[in-house]
């Protein structure tokens, strides 16, 4: 396999330093450094971006697909084999479509607030590690890093509702801001007893704390069960995804705070959305579900190695439960949300985490970093 | 001048600018806006100075919890922006007064020697094992642990104070326990009485009444 691969990897190496020769030769000795690692960061980044913007455009797909099946329908069918090329067609639709700017709108907040809803359901993959060596930036305090930054993607929500001049828009990211901010609270507290249990807050030591001789029964969903669930549908509340999605319920409110939007400023709204959903199914996947180790022993030779596709497996499992779950669940009523989030959630992680650490203390305690 | 020094200077520039308008703006939704992009400038201050734990909590706790629900209640407000600046050139010598009083406090501060900010040396470069978010811990949870405490409890007893201070309990809610809701019985709602079956008033001994005539052939 890597001798075939060998003389595209020297090639790789061979452009590399060309590069590097044409750049010292450009900026000078002292500041080239600077400018190829400006330049090896950007190549990652799309390396990171353009599969992650692919799985969103399939997972749209997919979606369709398994509502599909799940209501005794085929889904879409028709473009291209199999209805293969339905994202792509739905992607053209919506770069051809016109950009209407309501009347009494603020026009650049209408604008920028697409790309504040965006920008953070990108920059949380910076410290996403998808293998133990593969990770664009492994940085200390990464849980704490992601924590902060998708708390931003708020902005993009209330921005919009704001900018568009509209009452459905309003209300809508009223009470998707209120539910994105409750539900902060309890995802929160279910990440601080991950890292209780990995004493650590990055997210390569947290995926190694759960290594261990018992496959899938050393990963943290079982002493963190509690937290595991909290964590899982307070993913679903955050995504604003059904049956959560008052913010967009379309029998009240039209579509929410993206009533006004069209053409390819929804659709950055919605890559947001999907985004959104596929990191909340990696962390989960990385903080409860072993990331890449395998779930079998070591002695079952290849499915008993870790591996990158495992992780991808488990993500995968956990996106497809999303689109599970809104086939099959009706729209919650919004005070039984604030309801769910704040009494229920909170106290539940609340007396989880106090629970863990007097666990912690005990020998009973099984999960500590082999 | 070095790629850190370019960042320095470059952040400044944005943080002043963003402070500044802050200040200037007209719409309080655009000054609230700005002030999220001056803490989040702050934000990278902070990461220069190889302080990445205060710099996301910042960013967590300023941008992604103050600022929201800041922005929630001045969305929601109407302001009159006229009637706001109504008084400003009465108020104006006086404003200016106490903020050139406090420009040069600051700065004799700053200028002079012995205030201790004349030549800061840059943080040494910290070796690579070495975890901010852990010397931290150690510190507040041994050194600090009481003063840190002591803030634990004022802000508790904070939010103590602002739930007592907003409660009130209204006679016209219509709100339901949703525990009752579902421990509903079917006694609760319905009774069922038990009768004896009795002939109906139309029905005629020769079938010619009303109920017949529905009757398929």
């Amino acid at each position: 396999m890597s001798a075939v691969f060998q003389p595209i990897i020297n090639f790789g190496y061979w452009l590399w330093g060309l590069l590097a020769a044409v750049l010292t030769w450009v900026f000078g000795v002292e500041l080239a450094p600077y400018a190829l690692y400006v330049i090896k960061i950007l190549l990652l980044i799309v390396c990171i971006v353009v599969p992650l913007m692919l799985s969103v455009a399939y997972l749209t797909l997919w979606e369709r697909k398994v509502i599909g099946w799940i209501q005794l329908r085929l889904g879409p069918n028709r473009v291209g084999p199999k209805g293969l090329l339905q994202p792509i067609a739905d992607g053209m639709k919506l770069l051809a479509k016109e950009i209407i700017v309501p009347s009494g709108a603020n026009k650049l907040l209408f604008v920028i607030a697409p790309i504040m809803a965006i920008m953070p359901a990108l920059a949380a993959w910076a410290v996403v590690p998808f293998d133990p060596e593969m990770v664009l930036a492994n940085i200390d305090a990464s849980l704490l890093y992601i924590l902060a930054i998708t708390s931003m993607g708020v902005y993009g929500v209330i921005i919009a509702g704001w900018a568009s001049n509209s009452k459905y828009a309003f209300l809508g990211a009223m009470r998707s801001a209120a539910q994105i901010v409750s539900y902060e609270i309890a995802m929160g507290f279910a990440l601080v007893g991950v890292l209780m249990a990995a004493q650590s807050l990055n997210l390569v030591e947290i995926v190694k704390g759960q290594q261990s001789a018992y496959g899938l029964f050393g990963w943290f969903w079982i002493p963190l069960f509690p937290l595991f669930l909290t964590y899982l549908i307070a993913g679903v509340a955050e995504t604003n995804r059904a049956p959560f999605d008052v913010a967009e319920g379309e029998s009240e409110i039209v579509a929410g705070f993206h009533v006004e939007y069209s053409g390819m400023t929804f659709a950055v709204f919605f890559l947001a959305e999907y985004a959104n959903m596929i990191l909340v199914s990696m962390l989960c996947a990385l903080m409860f579900l072993g990331g890449w180790l395998s779930p079998f022993p070591a002695s079952w030779g290849v499915l008993g190695q870790s591996s990158f596709l495992w992780l991808l497996l488990k993500a995968f499992l956990v996106v497809s439960s999303f689109l599970w779950f809104r086939a099959t669940f009706p729209r919650y009523r919004y005070d039984q949300i604030m309801r769910l989030g704040w009494k229920v959630f909170i106290p539940v992680t609340l007396v989880w985490i106090i629970v863990l650490g007097a666990w912690m203390q005990t020998p009973l305690w099984v999960w500590w970093k082999s | 001048m070095t790629f850190q020094t370019f960042i320095f200077y470059f952040l400044s520039v944005v943080l002043i600018g963003a402070a500044l308008g802050v200040i200037t703006a007209k719409n309080p939704v655009h000054a609230a806006l700005l002030l999220v992009l001056a803490f989040f400038t702050a934000a990278g201050h902070w990461l220069l100075l190889q302080a990445e734990f205060l710099a996301i909590t910042l960013v967590l706790v300023y941008v992604g919890a103050v600022m929201v629900l800041f922005l929630f209640v001045v969305m929601m407000l109407d302001i009159n922006v006229a009637k706001l600046r109504e008084g400003f050139w009465r108020y104006l010598p006086m404003g200016a007064l106490v903020g050139l009083l406090l420009v040069a406090e600051m700065s004799l501060i700053l200028v002079s020697r012995s205030g201790g900010f004349g030549d800061v040396a840059p943080p040494p470069d910290l070796p690579a094992g070495y975890s901010n978010t852990r010397e931290l811990g150690l510190l507040i949870y041994t050194e600090y642990v009481y003063p840190f405490e002591i803030a634990a409890v004022i802000l508790l007893v904070a939010i103590v104070a602002a739930i007592a201070l907003t409660l009130r309990k209204r006679k016209q809610t219509k709100y339901l326990d949703p525990a009752a809701q579902i421990a509903i019985q079917r006694k609760d709602r319905v009774r069922m009485v038990s009768m004896p079956s009795e002939p109906r008033a139309d029905t005629r001994p020769d079938g010619a009444g009303p109920a017949a005539e529905g009757k398929q052939p």
